[in-house]
């Protein structure tokens, strides 16, 4: 069924009768030519793209839970194109504009909204290096602009001006980043590549690969056998167990950030906004919470859940950003798995393995990149070859020395 | 998150630094610079107690339930 206005109309005049679930719950096929490991939001993008784009219809989505049940439904929904390296400038330009249009794409309403990033500077130093990142923002035709302290106490009056430890000098803005209903993108996707006659087997566990002489045969699974002339990884937060199986040890460590949100507010927060001293970032739902976040807890877990010490590091930052946060009651906090990867870029790329393909390593960086993620993927697993905004995302690189590492941080999965 | 220091005692995860997989924290070739096994389950990884005694310490963790297993200072 394609929405539409007059369809909600008809529905509501019918007693909303119509409205019937948005994808089907396929049995497995014995083979498919393309089998997709992960049903987050990345692995739905990529059998949607792959499905639309280059006309390959027989592919399924294998997912260990339910669709939304990972990462994809567990981020703080920004979206953003602000990084200053080539390669991932290059990356999440591209990713925004596919945003843009993403509702329309879908039939499906993912409600962007370009809302506002507003970075902060606090001190002079930082201010220069924000007007380093804005220009190089700019050079490559993308938007940015400078504010100064009165430009930033217009945009955001409830700011803590009154810090004196962390002045605010200003800060870099990018009215066209802001939000997604990260839900809403993973059904939305899904609901696509279903209609391209893509299976999306839920409760579908991978437990091993069939790799005969190098070359991938298929999946086992929890629901039997699924013979693939191509496989393709899509795991971020368990890429280290499913490449192992295919023999495979990856620059990959998995840590857990936590997220937050308060009790629903009236309209309070026009953007998202970044703390430029400590790791938080802020922005508020259109259901009113506000969704808050900080840094990695700094250590490998496999835990959905953080400490405490994370919770009152990040509840110092806030209120050191927006004194009024005080008044607000967390409602509730959560983990989710990073796929940190040693330069904190991600990875889109064939393994040594004929067939088999991995893309993952997306550390904090997943949810705005799942548009432009799942077209390089989809384009890799058709043609061979990834579109040349993704084409820096090897998994070589490592061993060659072409890192892409935004923070300088060295191979230290944790710091990026 | 607790770490129970051999010099210190039981002290709060936050007064020591993460330095990853013990097995690999200290090498300087390709593999141990960038790959790691990342297990699920028991993980031993180098800490430094660098709020109390700076001692460097191997922790034997589960990464999964955050379950400390062992503490015992490096080389010993």
């Amino acid at each position: 069924m394609r929405y539409s206005a007059l369809e909600v109309i008809k529905q509501g005049l019918t007693g909303n009768k119509g409205w019937g679930p948005i994808w089907r719950t396929p049995t497995p096929k014995p083979a498919y030519d393309v089998v997709i490991i992960g049903g987050g939001g990345h692995g739905l993008a990529t059998a949607y793209y792959l499905a639309k784009n280059h006309g390959v219809r027989n592919i399924a989505v294998l997912e260990k839970g339910y669709i939304g049940g990972g990462n994809v439904g567990r981020n703080t929904t920004i979206v953003r194109a602000d990084y200053g390296q080539k390669a991932n400038s290059a990356f999440y330009s591209h990713s925004l504009k596919l945003w843009k249009g993403l509702s329309a794409e879908l039939n499906y309403n993912v409600m962007f909204s370009p809302r506002g990033l507003l970075e902060l500077c606090h001190s002079d130093g930082q201010m220069e290096a924000y007007n380093r990142r804005a220009n190089i923002i700019l050079a490559r035709g993308d938007e940015a602009e400078m504010l100064d302290r009165n430009g930033v106490r217009k945009y955001a009056p409830f700011l803590g001006f009154e810090n004196e430890r962390f002045p605010i000098k200003g800060g870099l803005l990018q009215r066209s980043a802001g939000t997604a209903r990260h839900d809403a993108v993973a059904w939305g996707y899904a609901r696509g590549a279903d209609a391209l006659g893509v299976d999306i087997l839920q409760n579908c566990e991978v437990t091993g690969f069939d790799i005969e002489g190098g070359v991938v045969r298929g999946v086992q699974t929890s629901r039997g056998v699924i013979k693939a002339a191509k496989v393709a990884m899509c795991v971020a937060g368990r890429s280290s167990q499913v490449a192992e199986m295919a023999g495979m040890r990856l620059p990959i460590e998995s840590h857990v950030l936590q997220a937050f949100v308060t009790e629903g507010l009236k309209p309070f927060l026009n953007s998202v906004i970044n703390f430029g001293v400590g790791h938080f970032y802020i922005s508020q739902s259109d259901k009113g919470g506000l969704v808050f976040g900080g840094d990695l807890d700094g250590y490998n877990s496999y835990a959905q859940r953080g400490s405490l010490g994370r919770v009152e590091h990040v509840a110092e930052a806030g209120m050191s950003m927006i004194p009024a946060l005080g008044k607000a009651r967390m409602l509730r906090s959560w983990g989710g798995i990073m796929d940190m990867s040693m330069d904190g870029s991600p990875i889109i790329d064939a393994t040594h393995i004929k067939g088999l393909y991995f893309n993952g390593g997306w550390c904090y960086g997943g949810f705005k990149a799942i548009p432009a993620s799942g077209s390089a993927y989809a384009q890799l697993l058709a043609t061979g070859t990834v579109p040349a905004y993704a084409s820096a995302y090897k998994l070589s690189r490592f061993e060659t020395g072409h890192l892409i590492n935004e923070e300088g941080t060295g191979a230290v999965p944790g710091l990026h | 998150m607790r770490l129970n220091c051999p010099h210190c005692g039981a002290r709060d995860s936050r007064e020591f630094n993460y330095f990853g997989d013990a097995k690999t924290a200290r090498g300087d070739d390709f593999a141990s610079t960038y790959l790691r096994d990342n297990p699920i389950g028991e993980h031993a990884e180098l800490w430094q107690h660098v709020s109390g005694c700076r001692a460097w310490l191997e922790v034997v963790r589960n990464v999964t339930t955050h379950e400390v297993i062992s503490v015992k200072e490096v080389g010993q």
